[in-house]
């Protein structure tokens, strides 16, 4: 094995190219239990932390350009404002000790099903930032899940940054396992309303080959939304609305059975867990609507 | 490859160490630093936690290389540690400060740490495996939170698993650092 040490971006980006197999390594949280357990011997490791720019963000006009390796603590505690979706599963990720080091580049990067950042990456809207010494492109991150722990990444890419969309509205973060801390996702769910276009975005994870959107469940909504007036009138979601949605967010999945929940649970989970995060934002979404423009 | 770094103000250097190693086995195996403890090598249980340039991190899931040029808090340079924050350092130097020159690496004829004497004080230490971990992450949460809710304490603490005491022990340890270290005691 080898350790590949790059100074800049620019060596990291050569390094790749030369070594196509190497295996990007920043937090650790994901690699180091693969090399300590003797599941992977890369042959190359391709050591990110002394890039400083991948621990950098920025805040834009629309996007927030969060480099790849931003801490998970950092997001929870500098980033809440702008990526509320995506600091409330921040939070939801292991312990402090693993969110002092892992970042969402890794869990992009990683692509398991199960990763906490994906929902809310997809509710919220996101392009990832890939790099090779080819050049630089955006993937829309529907695009960017392609199988069980695969993505769209070729072999000489990297992961410079995620583009995330502001939030515009209340976003919310669900996620089921055994204790709050420490746990891997039975399933999890994301939903960000974009008051803007008047549209709702969902995620789900652990409940299909990859993280996937609702999609059915959010033409429906965002239809039967803008029929009642809701974005104007502000008024409780009708139950037998949340209950439609909920239905098809659960038949969005594709489960599989396995030590930590079976299909059925997970089906049956995620429709609990996106009627709820949709009350929610909903709430909030009036909460707000009432003090800025008066309606109830 | 060989690593240069610094642990507990003191420069070190380890050669030999295989690229895929962790800082834990460089630490325990190369350096003689046992008080770091090897438990779940996967960085569920927090028993190897150290503090990685002033933050808590599992040992276990640190490449060796990956420290090179950088600073390692062990529980066994916790004493120091938080005897030169509290002689009014500055926070930033406290995690920067160089070697005492003692002779003991594991510091044996140090005092202990206010969290060290609170955790025997309160008999939160039973087998005392996950202990070294607790320390070193119940230290960073009093310099973050010098009058921590319980809330604060149980989120802190949740990466690092304990079999023996329930826990509840440590809950009075924590809380009775912290006590101490608003007292000035």
């Amino acid at each position: 094995m080898d350790f590949l040490r790059p100074a800049s971006w620019e060596e990291a980006l050569a390094a790749k190219a030369e070594h196509p197999t190497a295996v990007p390594i920043a937090g650790g949280t994901d690699v180091m239990v693969e090399i300590n357990f003797d599941h992977r011997r890369p042959e190359y490791l391709l050591d990110l932390t002394r890039i400083g720019e991948l621990y950098e963000w920025e805040i834009g006009e629309e996007t927030v350009r969060l480099g790849a390796s931003v801490p998970y603590t950092r997001i929870m505690e500098d980033l809440r404002p702008e990526l509320p979706g995506l600091a409330l599963a921040s939070h939801t990720v292991a312990s402090p000790q693993i969110r002092n080091r892992g970042g969402v580049g890794g869990n992009l990067g990683t692509a398991s099903p199960a990763g906490d950042a994906h929902p809310a990456l997809l509710a919220a809207g996101a392009e990832v930032e890939a790099e090779s010494v080819r050049g630089s492109r955006l993937i829309p991150i529907d695009d960017f899940y392609t199988g069980v722990k695969r993505n769209a990444l070729a072999p000489d890419e990297l992961i410079r940054a995620v583009h995330i969309k502001k939030a515009d509205g209340p976003q919310q973060y669900s996620k089921v396992g055994t204790r709050n801390a420490m746990v891997i996702a039975v399933c999890a769910f994301g939903l960000a309303l974009h008051p803007s276009s008047r549209t709702v975005r969902t995620g789900i994870g652990s409940a299909a080959p990859t993280p996937v959107r609702a999609k059915t469940a959010e033409e429906f909504l965002n239809a039967a939304l803008d029929e009642g007036g809701f974005w104007d009138n502000g008024k409780i979601i009708t139950p037998s609305v949340a209950k439609r949605f909920a239905d098809l967010c659960a038949a969005a999945c594709n489960p599989i059975d396995d030590v930590r929940g079976t299909a059925s649970y997970r089906r049956h989970a995620v429709g609990v867990m996106a009627r709820r995060t949709l009350m929610w934002t909903w709430e909030s979404y009036r909460g707000t609507a009432a003090r800025t423009e008066g309606v109830a | 490859m060989r690593v240069n770094f610094t642990v507990n103000g003191r420069p070190q250097e380890a050669d030999d160490v295989w690229e895929g190693e962790s800082l834990l086995y460089v630490l325990r195996e190369r350096l003689g630093l046992p008080g770091s403890k090897n438990a779940c090598e996967q960085g569920e249980c927090g028993s190897c936690t150290v503090r990685l340039d002033g933050v808590p991190v599992c040992s276990c899931l640190v490449a060796a290389g990956q420290v090179e040029g950088r600073e390692v808090v062990t529980v066994e340079g916790l004493a120091d540690y938080a005897k030169e924050r509290s002689c009014g350092t500055s926070l930033q130097d406290a995690q920067h400060w160089s070697a005492q020159g003692q002779d003991s690496q594991t510091g044996e004829g140090t005092e202990l740490a206010p969290i060290q004497q609170a955790f025997i004080d309160a008999g939160a230490v039973q087998c005392g495996f996950c202990t070294p971990g607790l320390l070193v992450a119940a230290d960073e949460m009093l310099e973050r939170h010098p009058d921590p809710s319980d809330a604060d304490i149980r989120e802190a603490l949740s990466g690092n698993l304990c079999r023996c005491t329930g826990y509840e022990k440590i809950m009075d340890a924590v809380r009775l650092a912290a006590a101490r270290q608003s007292e000035g005691v």
